[in-house]
């Protein structure tokens, strides 16, 4: 048995799915980070596996990766802060429940 | 032709990404969610180091599993009760996930295979030694990531300040 890029391909495109399904349904904002990390790993996993599998002598996917890393760390820092700034005024990091800036 | 302990490994690492990253977003409890993801990121890890990424996987590790996961951990203890289950989904809106996220994996799952299924199997490489990895980083020719680099650096310069700023006590 050979395994080709597709085998990899699937577990990723199975992580993305989740994250969507978890972005629509999750109501609690640390849940939908949650996902949202989980969707941005799926496509990090997709460059590498590409950079591997079609051009393997080269590195950029690999450092598309990097990057795509280090910017995820930088927003999920961001949002952290500002959910703990909003559990602060409104005592509560349910989207449902924060609606005063609503249109 | 690939060894019979690779295959083994591909499968269990693949296991390891479906299973958490299914329960990271199913699971009522929001603690065992950010279990969940970490396990799904070491498995993702896994993968890096499968495909002879090492600086890689080793980069998954340390930012994701030490640095984001345990921000999560921190910010979910700050914020809510750990133990509590969260509210029972109303169906409507579990309705809509499901079928927005099972046509995506139909949709692109039927694009892969149909049209990936030719690809080719792995071709060899050899590991990337780190003196090849950092001067890619640092140069400035082309094909190398000095500017992409120094913007990142600025980034996470304006990421801490902001951080700052918006969590500070008023």
């Amino acid at each position: 048995m050979e395994i080709t890029m597709l085998y990899y391909l699937i577990p990723s495109l199975v992580m993305f799915c989740c994250g969507v399904y978890g972005f629509i349904t999750r109501r609690n904002m640390i849940a939908i980070l949650i996902s949202i990390e989980l969707m941005l790993n799926a496509v990090d996993l997709n460059f590498v596996v590409f950079n591997r599998f079609l051009f393997p002598g080269q590195m950029e996917g690999m450092f598309f990766t990097l990057f795509a890393i280090a910017i995820a760390a930088a927003e999920t820092a961001l949002a952290i802060a500002i959910i703990i700034n909003l559990f602060r005024v409104a005592k509560d990091v349910d989207v449902k429940d924060l609606s005063k800036m609503k249109f | 032709m690939e060894s019979v302990g690779s295959i083994i490994m591909y499968f269990v690492i693949a296991l390891t990404i479906i299973l958490f990253s299914v329960l990271a977003v199913t699971t009522r409890k929001i603690l065992r969610a950010a279990t969940y993801l970490l396990f799904a990121l070491f498995g993702t890890a896994a993968v890096y180091f499968q495909l002879d990424y090492e600086f890689l996987g080793a980069v998954q590790i340390a930012v994701y599993a030490g640095g984001i996961v345990v921000l999560f951990v921190f910010s979910i203890l700050l914020t809510s009760h750990p133990g509590d289950n969260s509210e029972k989904l109303a169906s409507r809106k579990r309705a809509l996930g499901l079928v927005a996220s099972l046509a995506m994996l139909g949709v692109a799952g039927w694009a892969l295979l149909s049209r990936c299924l030719h690809l080719v199997d792995r071709p060899a490489m050899a590991s990337l030694d780190m003196q090849q990895i950092g001067q890619t980083l640092m140069g400035t020719g082309h094909g190398e990531y000095l500017l992409p680099f120094e913007a990142v650096s600025v980034l996470l310069l304006a990421c801490i300040i902001g951080g700052v700023v918006v969590a500070r006590k008023r």
